[in-house]
């Protein structure tokens, strides 16, 4: 599906986002990296506070500017995020680049109908009349597979059950045809069955419309279910990256071996789960050393003093550890300290 | 391949749904008010007795001025006066009538201009939040810690009597408390995923001001003024009964109940008629607040 195009659609260099208030500095984001190619899915997998959401927030430029401090140059397809202005950013937003939030009680206006709430964004950013803009809400809605779309077009937000409303949502972010679509945990809301039919759909719909996608996630298997490529987050920073089989097939970090073994699946019953000791770092004052340094259980001395250097693994590929064989014998590149 | 799936469905559904059409958050709140028969009664009545203010000339029977010290305090139903006398001998019912003009206006005037400028402040400190929050919610404060009456007595007396000053010194008094609904309704809303939603979808701040905040902060304004309008009345009525804010002869219902007081023992019941006036008003504007307030909120 991967159409390969010279210029990505996302390139994110050294992305640092840190909020600055009278009391603390807090880093949320350091030194992360990003490329997600035209019709590719990169999942962002990390725990809470591991500045998933806060780096997809910076790429909409959704932070509050007077405090979120960004340096770093981040480009969607070809376009400079950060220097955009006042119209060109209100284009950028919703027409080149669109957002899924998580939750679906809140991300739509109360006292609007599904219909009209789609519409009016048709509307702002192709100009055309409120009935053109129906119109094509009702595209939008059948698009999403919601059932008997006519009929929800007309529904208020609280009329409509998690799932629709999470659909819904889809369908107002796929309004203007974006090219990349940002989804920041849009299923951890949705039980169990929703969620899969939502994630298919989402598959489908990135296929078809032939869009870029980054999915913030902390679950492994919606993970596994969507992305062509993973970036595992911790601490504000990339520690490793790959695609979705070698990640969660062969995890090389420490972090995401930990991550894999902590969950339930295919464990015996009975046993343990192998929680990760410790918890994470205070993102106010960071450690000098590697961020997982304290939990890691293959640290030394030497990981607690210095910052390890992403190691490239292969193509695309790459761990943020002292301790990763830069050599194994299936990739054949070698050790590239950044 | 991207645009043909989205483009092929273009055309079809056009053809298909020719007119398709949303309700708006009017109309529905307008269709559940219909079947409101509670609500729509005692709007009708509002309307009432705001019509038979403004033709109060055609509608009173007589001249609200002229007294007549033959006819003083007499009883409802003597001779032509339908509802007595007062103690000048003027027509309580013609001086009712009248009374509306000058009562209802210190009622809604005041509440209206308060509804505007309060609510604009609420929605800028809500919105913007921080420094200039603090600045404009912090003076609201000050005229906070009065009770309403107590500053509305205040400022009036300190401009001095008449209707204007009157009005001015409800306005300031129902600034504060309109200024906080809606300071509160619009950081609720502020910081709810849809204005996000609308942001990353390229609303800029005025047009999400204007549909978002807007339409979820005008409900709970709208709502709390109209529950003002009894509230501005009564005060107003006070003003008068205290001197401060129609002078007679003028006919305003505060003020019709402050002279006719003297008479208490004598005709309570044409005393109390223009305390109907006042409290049968401010039920049914309470009422039909509370018939908006559970029209307006469509999340029920």
């Amino acid at each position: 599906m991967t159409t390969e195009t010279k210029t990505p659609l996302v390139s994110v260099r050294d992305l640092n986002v840190k909020f600055v208030s009278r009391e603390a500095t807090v880093n949320a984001v350091n030194d992360v990296s990003l490329t997600v190619q035209h019709g590719e899915v990169l999942c962002i997998i990390g725990e809470s506070g591991s500045g998933k959401s806060v780096s997809m927030r910076a790429l909409m430029r959704l932070l509050p500017e007077r405090r979120a401090v960004i340096s770093g140059k981040l480009a969607v397809d070809g376009q400079d995020v950060l220097a955009l202005k006042g119209k060109e950013l209100a284009a950028f937003r919703g027409g080149e680049a669109a957002m899924i939030f998580q939750e679906p009680m809140t991300a739509l206006d109360p006292v609007y109908t599904v219909g009209h709430q789609i519409a009016e964004t048709v509307r702002r950013h192709t100009g055309c009349s409120f009935e053109e803009g129906l119109a094509r809400a009702l595209e939008l809605l059948e698009l999403v597979k919601v059932p008997s779309a006519k009929r929800r077009l007309n529904a208020f937000p609280h009329e409509l059950s998690g799932g629709l409303r999470q659909r819904a949502m889809i369908a107002l972010a796929l309004s203007c045809r974006p090219k990349l679509l940002l989804a920041d945990e849009p299923t951890t809301a949705l039980d169990a069955t929703v969620q899969i039919q939502v994630l298919i759909l989402m598959r489908k719909l990135q296929q078809e419309l032939g869009m870029g996608m980054i999915f913030v996630t902390h679950d492994l298997g919606v993970a596994a279910e969507i992305a062509d490529r993973v970036a595992v987050m911790y601490a504000g920073r990339i520690v490793e990256t790959g695609t979705v089989q070698e990640v969660l097939t062969d995890p090389k970090h420490p972090y995401t071996k930990g991550m894999l073994s902590s969950t339930v699946h295919g464990n015996m019953r009975g046993q343990d789960i192998e929680a990760i000791p410790g918890s994470p770092p205070d993102l106010r004052a960071l450690p000098t050393g590697c961020s997982f340094g304290p939990r890691c259980a293959f640290a030394d001395s030497h990981c607690l003093e210095q910052l390890p250097p992403e190691v490239m693994l292969g193509n695309d590929r790459l761990a943020r550890c002292f301790k990763v064989d830069a050599a194994p014998a299936a990739a054949d590149a070698g050790s590239v300290p950044a | 391949m991207s645009d043909a799936t989205v483009n092929n469905l273009q055309p079809k559904a056009s053809e298909v749904a020719p007119a398709l059409k949303v309700r708006s958050y009017w109309q529905t709140v307008g269709y559940r008010l219909r079947y409101d028969y509670m609500t729509l009664f005692f709007g009708f009545v509002v309307i009432l007795i705001i019509l038979s203010a403004i033709f109060a000339p055609l509608l009173a029977p007589m001249d609200p001025y002229q007294s007549s010290m033959l006819n003083r305090l007499k009883p409802i139903g003597y001779k032509d006066f339908i509802l007595g006398t007062d103690e000048l001998g003027r027509d309580i019912l013609s001086r009712i009538l009248y009374g509306g003009r000058i009562s209802l206006t210190m009622g809604i005037l005041p509440v209206f201009i308060a509804t505007v400028i309060g609510g604009l402040l609420g929605i800028i400190a809500g919105f913007v939040g921080g420094r200039t929050n603090m600045t404009i919610m912090r003076i609201m404060d000050v005229f906070y810690a009065f009770p309403s009456i107590l500053l509305a007595v205040a400022i009036s007396g300190a401009l001095g009597g008449g209707i204007f000053n009157g009005m001015m010194s409800l306005t300031l008094v129902f600034i504060p408390p309109l200024c906080r609904v809606a300071e509160t309704a619009t950081s609720q809303v502020r910081n709810l995923d849809f204005v996000e939603a609308a942001r990353a979808t390229g609303a800029s701040t005025f047009s999400i001001i204007r549909v978002h905040i807007l339409g979820n902060v005008l409900g709970p304004i709208l709502i709390y003024s109209s529950s003002l309008v009894s509230v501005s009345i009564l005060i107003a009525s006070g003003l008068s009964f205290l001197g401060l804010g129609v002078t007679p002869p003028e006919p305003d219902w505060g003020l019709m109940l402050n002279t006719l007081r003297q008479a208490i023992y004598i005709q309570p019941v044409i005393c109390a008629l223009p305390g109907v006036a006042i409290l049968v008003t401010s039920i049914c504007f309470n009422l039909v607040s509370d018939g908006l307030r559970s029209a307006m909120d469509v999340r029920m």
